[in-house]
This record gives structure tokens, C-alpha cells and sequence, in this order.
């Protein structure tokens, strides 16, 4: 099947565009982005704070397959209520850098709605490494994989 | 026929990219493979075929064993490792999705 996300990382930049059309009224949308219980239904994660403000600031915290804690937060630079939401986002106790966000929010039709996300990182390498994480963590969860069969 | 096969069209399949990740931990026959999967033998050997064509996997003689190695050099390409991070975004999204279509449906029948 199709995935409705579409992401463009051009060779040789160190930003990124995912944009994803949604059958969601561009009000829902957004509340899915500033009500702290949904944000951790679809996030996956623990919110331990969420300020929908200029100069506020947010903070999660994931709990992974092994009960490792990880924490995630970042400050808002920009809110505008179902238009735009502009943020940084850092990986706490990880060697990446700080990244910068700008979230648009658009409405389509009554029915359906848009959300742009624009992520400047600070270098190219840095892109790219952040790109090959979910692929490292295939690796992973194929190499555990692995080894349970060889030790079953 | 014989088709020009890239890197796009190779990591446009789930089944493939699943063998990319397999085999990226260690070399494997196309039986270990093939074990990993519900799919026909066939079916898996076609997909090693289209991998190995756009050189993401490459072929080495072990006596009487083929294993299957990935190629480093062609796997630093953008394209390979982008899929997987669309897939989580995208596994995200269609969460948020679920769940708000819920609030929606929740709202109207209060309504």
C-alpha cells in the first residue's frame, strides 16, 4: 500500500520536508499536536510537559522494550493556534545535536487537512545519521531476533 | 527482459527491505532468509534476485552455500536508509489519524 507520508531529503542538504495529507478537519489535527494525553497515544510517549506558547517549552519521556528511559524536549519559538508551531527538538544524553522545526498547519477541505514539517539540522552528517536511526533499529531488532533463534 | 533495476525500486518493497535488515546483521543463505518469512520460497529468491541486480546485496561462494552480504558502499546512499524513517512517520501519522477520527465519531454521537 501507498504510504500517505511523503519525505524529501535532497542529496547534499542538511534539512528535511515530510508532508502528510490527513482525512482529519484541520482543527483535530492540531489538537493532536497540543492536548498532552493524545500527543502520548499516537507519540508513544510520556509527557511530562507541554506548553503551547511562545517561549514555552515541552518535555517527553519514552520507556523502550527493555525499561530504559528516554528523554526528549525542546522549547516553541512560534504558536499560532491551527497554523504553525515552530520548536526546537534535542535527544537528551544522545550526540546529537539540537534540530530546529517549523510545523505548518494547513486546511485542505471542511474534511481534510495538511501538516508540512520542516527540520533544519545542523549539518549534513547530521541529517543523514538522524535518517539512518530507524534503520539501525531494524538491525537491531533483527539481530536480537537472531539470536533468540540460535539460543532456542 | 531485463529490466533496469535501482535502489528506488528495490526499497520500494517491505519484504525487501526486511531482508536488507536481516542480512545487515550477518550473511545468510537464501534458506535462513526465506525461513524469516510466511511467503514462498520462490517469491523470496525473486526478491534476492532484484537485490542483488541494483548490487544492495552481493553473492559469496561458501563451499556447496551462497550467502547473501550486503554492500556497504551501495547501502550509504540516501534512498536506502529514507524509507524506514518514512514508515515510522508514517506509522505515527495514521495513528493520530485513528485516534482523532475516534474523537470525532465520540463528539458527534454526544451531539
Amino acid at each position: 500500500m501507498e504510504l500517505k507520508t511523503k519525505i524529501n531529503a535532497e542529496e547534499g542538504k542538511q534539512e528535511l520536508l515530510i508532508t502528510r495529507e490527513f482525512d482529519l478537519p484541520l482543527e483535530f489535527l492540531f489538537k493532536a499536536y497540543t492536548e498532552p494525553e493524545i500527543v502520548e497515544q499516537w507519540m508513544g510517549t510520556k509527557v511530562l510537559k507541554l506548553e503551547n506558547k511562545k517561549h514555552g517549552s515541552y518535555q517527553f519521556e519514552t520507556t523502550d522494550s527493555q525499561g530504559s528511559k528516554h528523554g526528549f524536549n525542546g522549547v516553541i519559538h512560534e504558536f499560532s493556534p491551527y497554523q504553525k508551531i515552530t520548536r526546537t527538538f534535542e535527544m537528551e544524553h544522545t550526540p546529537f545535536p539540537v534540530q530546529f522545526e517549523f510545523l505548518e498547519f494547513e486546511e485542505l477541505t471542511p474534511d481534510t487537512s495538511k501538516l508540512t514539517m520542516h527540520i533544519i539540522y545542523k549539518s549534513i552528517a547530521h541529517r543523514d545519521q538522524m535518517l539512518k536511526l530507524p534503520f539501525a533499529q531494524g538491525i537491531n531488532m533483527a539481530h536480537n531476533r537472531l539470536q533468540n533463534l540460535y539460543i532456542n | 527482459m531485463n529490466l533496469r533495476r535501482d535502489v528506488f525500486q528495490a526499497i520500494a518493497d517491505p519484504t525487501r527491505r526486511t531482508i536488507l535488515i536481516l542480512v545487515a546483521s550477518q550473511s545468510m543463505t537464501a534458506g535462513a532468509i526465506a525461513s524469516n518469512f510466511d511467503t514462498a520460497r520462490p517469491t523470496v529468491s525473486k526478491h534476492l534476485q532484484i537485490l542483488t541486480e541494483c548490487e544492495l546485496l552481493k553473492q559469496e561462494q561458501n563451499g556447496r552455500e551462497i550467502y547473501y552480504h550486503i554492500n556497504a558502499k551501495k547501502m550509504k546512499e540516501i534512498a536506502v536508509f529514507i524509507e524506514p524513517f518514512r514508515s515510522m512517520w508514517d506509522d505515527r501519522f495514521n495513528k493520530l489519524e485513528n485516534i482523532m477520527k475516534l474523537k470525532m465519531n465520540h463528539r458527534q454521537i454526544k451531539k
